[in-house]
């Protein structure tokens, strides 16, 4: 399913002609739509000609209604798409400085290389222009950076802003977009052609009333079809998903997870499917409590998706069952270096197991999702097991020993070890997007 | 270069338009990212400047993140983006005629007073790109695409400022 890891699958000269022929087809679009000439781009700041406005917006609405579309149909996973992270308030005093600059130069960076590339002076000269703001920029961030990464909301679409599906708000786009065109040719008419108001055209061609028909149609399949679910999205995933689940790829023994929090490198997370009864009886230490459908809140989910990249998400149950659930359903969103602990608690608590006065064994530890073992308290992460990685400490003290004063010095307090289990390595730490259009 | 031929005129923009979206869409489809062209540009600047200053370069974290140490800011896919943009470009207006060595300004402004202004617009557009992690195409043209919030924002703050200020520079245009 698109879009492809091209990094990977191509070699150096065909990933660099990829990418040379999306140049190749911006650049011809731009110019033919008559971007290079810097009076069409800066007509619009005075309603003379508003094609700028056109095209761009046409352009915009043109592409969401496709990516939508291809969502929508299972062709495109979006979670492996590059959306912009918003850092709000530097994209905004971004923006008004360059609507400044757009006014003052005449062009925006894409623009001018085409200008340029026609053999436009002024094209050329912004370019050398921008290559100093480039410059000056790279020399002057360092002294407000925290500005600079300040307001970041990671990645923040607008369905999720509306709390609209995608259909829904790709719809909005369209019409906002055909509207702003309606309005845009009526000034053009007067303020470019010097018609008078009530001579104005109101009503556009049939060419394009047929093109603005055909964008809202399209938008209304989307809205009708809607976006896949994540088990949809699941069963459209490629090849070498399943094979990591037949292979068992996807499941870390627990000395694995063990060894992981001990590396400083790597950052652990682990989420505990299980009831609160069960978490409050033994969970691991730090881990944290989260059902299947607190996990499908946006928000839970964006949370996820904006871990630093070196966090390894672990998904743990009683056994594999609910976890193995979950894990589709996160991995299908593009939840990336997500795995399950092999054999969940029952397995963890067999290989780093509790004293036998706190908790008995009840149950087989093969993988079902039932209890194995019976706690007779609830201890929290307050046991040596729900910490395998730290050195015991010196001064637990065993709640199975005999109280203090009665046995002699020194019994409550055998050093206690655990053994290192050999496992396979499983968890390969791997990066999100490679690709991050234009803004890299 | 066809210099005794009239340029042929421009496509209709809606025309234009959807050309730009299939390209973008084509993008996002096939690498998962969208265009671009400033990022292309401070990785030239930065490139340019490691000719001369590498220990600078190596110094300022900005910089060091495309071209410190052995990082080569040039082998990247927004430098092969932003040499075929200039190509598309370039052949676009071969085909079309409008190829010609000029400067393009408004009416009442004399030509090094134009190049003055673009020098400066330029400068200031790619300040105001970096600020914003992107420009009127890797931000608003791609974000919105994607429909990022942060892009939407940065596209109504350009065009809110753009139409802010157009009134003070009216004599560059008009």
């Amino acid at each position: 399913m698109a879009p492809y890891d091209l990094a990977s699958s191509l070699g150096p000269v065909a990933y660099a002609l990829v990418f040379g022929a999306i140049g190749f087809g911006f650049g011809a679009a731009l110019e033919m739509g008559g971007f290079g000439d810097t009076r069409k781009l800066a007509g619009q700041f005075y309603f003379k000609d508003m094609t700028v406005l056109k095209v761009m917006f046409t352009g915009i609405a043109v592409a969401a209604v496709l990516v939508a579309f291809a969502s929508s149909f299972g062709l495109l996973d979006m979670s492996r798409v590059f959306v912009n992270p918003t850092y709000l308030w530097p994209g905004i005093l971004g923006g008004l400085i360059m609507g400044v600059g757009f006014v003052i130069g005449g062009f925006c960076p894409g623009t001018s290389l085409v200008a340029a590339s026609t053999l436009k002076i002024d094209g050329m000269v912004f370019l050398l222009g921008a290559l100093l703001g480039v410059w000056l920029f790279g020399e002057t961030v360092g002294s407000f950076q925290p500005f600079w990464l300040s307001s970041y909301m990671g990645r923040f679409t607008l369905p999720d802003w509306l709390g609209l599906p995608v259909g829904v708000t790709v719809l909005l786009v369209v019409v906002m977009a055909l509207f702003l065109f309606w309005a845009g040719d009526l000034a053009q008419q007067h303020f470019g052609e010097g018609k008078p108001w009530n001579e104005v055209r109101r009503v556009p061609g049939r060419g394009t009333l047929a093109f603005a028909g055909a964008l809202v149609a399209a938008s209304l399949v989307l809205v009708g079809h809607g976006q896949p679910t994540p088990e949809a999205k699941f069963a459209l995933l490629g090849p070498e998903v399943r094979r990591s689940v037949e292979e068992r790829g996807i499941f870390v023994d627990p000395a694995e997870v063990v060894a992981l929090r001990k590396d400083i490198g790597v950052k652990v997370v682990i989420l505990d499917l299980r009831d609160e009864t069960e978490f409050n009886l033994f969970h691991i230490g730090e881990s944290r409590r989260i059902s299947l459908s607190e996990l499908d809140t946006p928000a839970r989910l964006k949370a996820l998706l904006d871990q630093p990249p070196s966090t390894v998400t672990f998904l743990v149950g009683n056994g594999e069952a609910a976890a193995f659930t979950a894990w589709k359903h996160l991995i299908a969103q593009g939840v990336p270096n997500l795995y399950v602990i092999d054999g969940g608690m029952n397995r963890w608590l067999e290989r780093y197991p509790v004293d036998g006065c706190v908790a008995e064994r009840v149950g087989a530890t093969d993988g079902r999702d039932g209890q194995a073992w019976r706690f007779l308290y609830a201890t929290g992460s307050s046991q040596p097991a729900a910490w395998p990685e730290l050195p015991v400490s010196r001064s637990f003290r065993s709640p199975c020993a005999a109280p203090e004063g009665e046995a002699h010095a020194g019994a409550n307090h055998a050093a206690r070890s655990w053994p290192a289990y050999a496992y396979t390595k499983r968890v390969k730490l791997k990066s999100k997007a490679a690709v991050k259009g234009g803004c890299g | 270069m066809n210099t005794n031929q009239q340029p042929r005129p421009y496509v209709n923009p809606y025309v234009a338009g959807t050309l730009l979206g299939v390209v973008l869409f084509a993008s996002i489809f096939v690498t998962g990212g969208g265009l671009g062209a400033s990022a292309a540009m401070s990785r030239v600047q930065t490139g340019v400047l490691d000719l001369f200053a590498p220990g600078h370069v190596d110094r300022v974290a900005y910089f060091a993140e495309m071209a410190g140490g052995t990082r080569n800011p040039w082998a990247h896919y927004a430098i092969y983006m932003l040499v075929g943009t200039i190509l598309g470009g370039f052949v676009s207006g071969l085909v079309n005629r409008r190829v010609k060595l000029e400067t393009r300004k408004g009416p009442r402004i004399s030509v090094p007073a134009r190049l003055g202004f673009a020098l400066l617009g330029g400068a200031i557009m790619g300040y105001g790109a970096r600020m914003a992690r992107g420009c009127t195409s890797g931000q608003a043209l791609s974000g919105g695409a994607v429909l990022s919030v942060g892009s939407w924002a940065f596209a109504l703050a350009i065009f809110a400022s753009a139409y802010a200020v157009a009134w003070f520079f009216r004599r560059l245009w008009n």
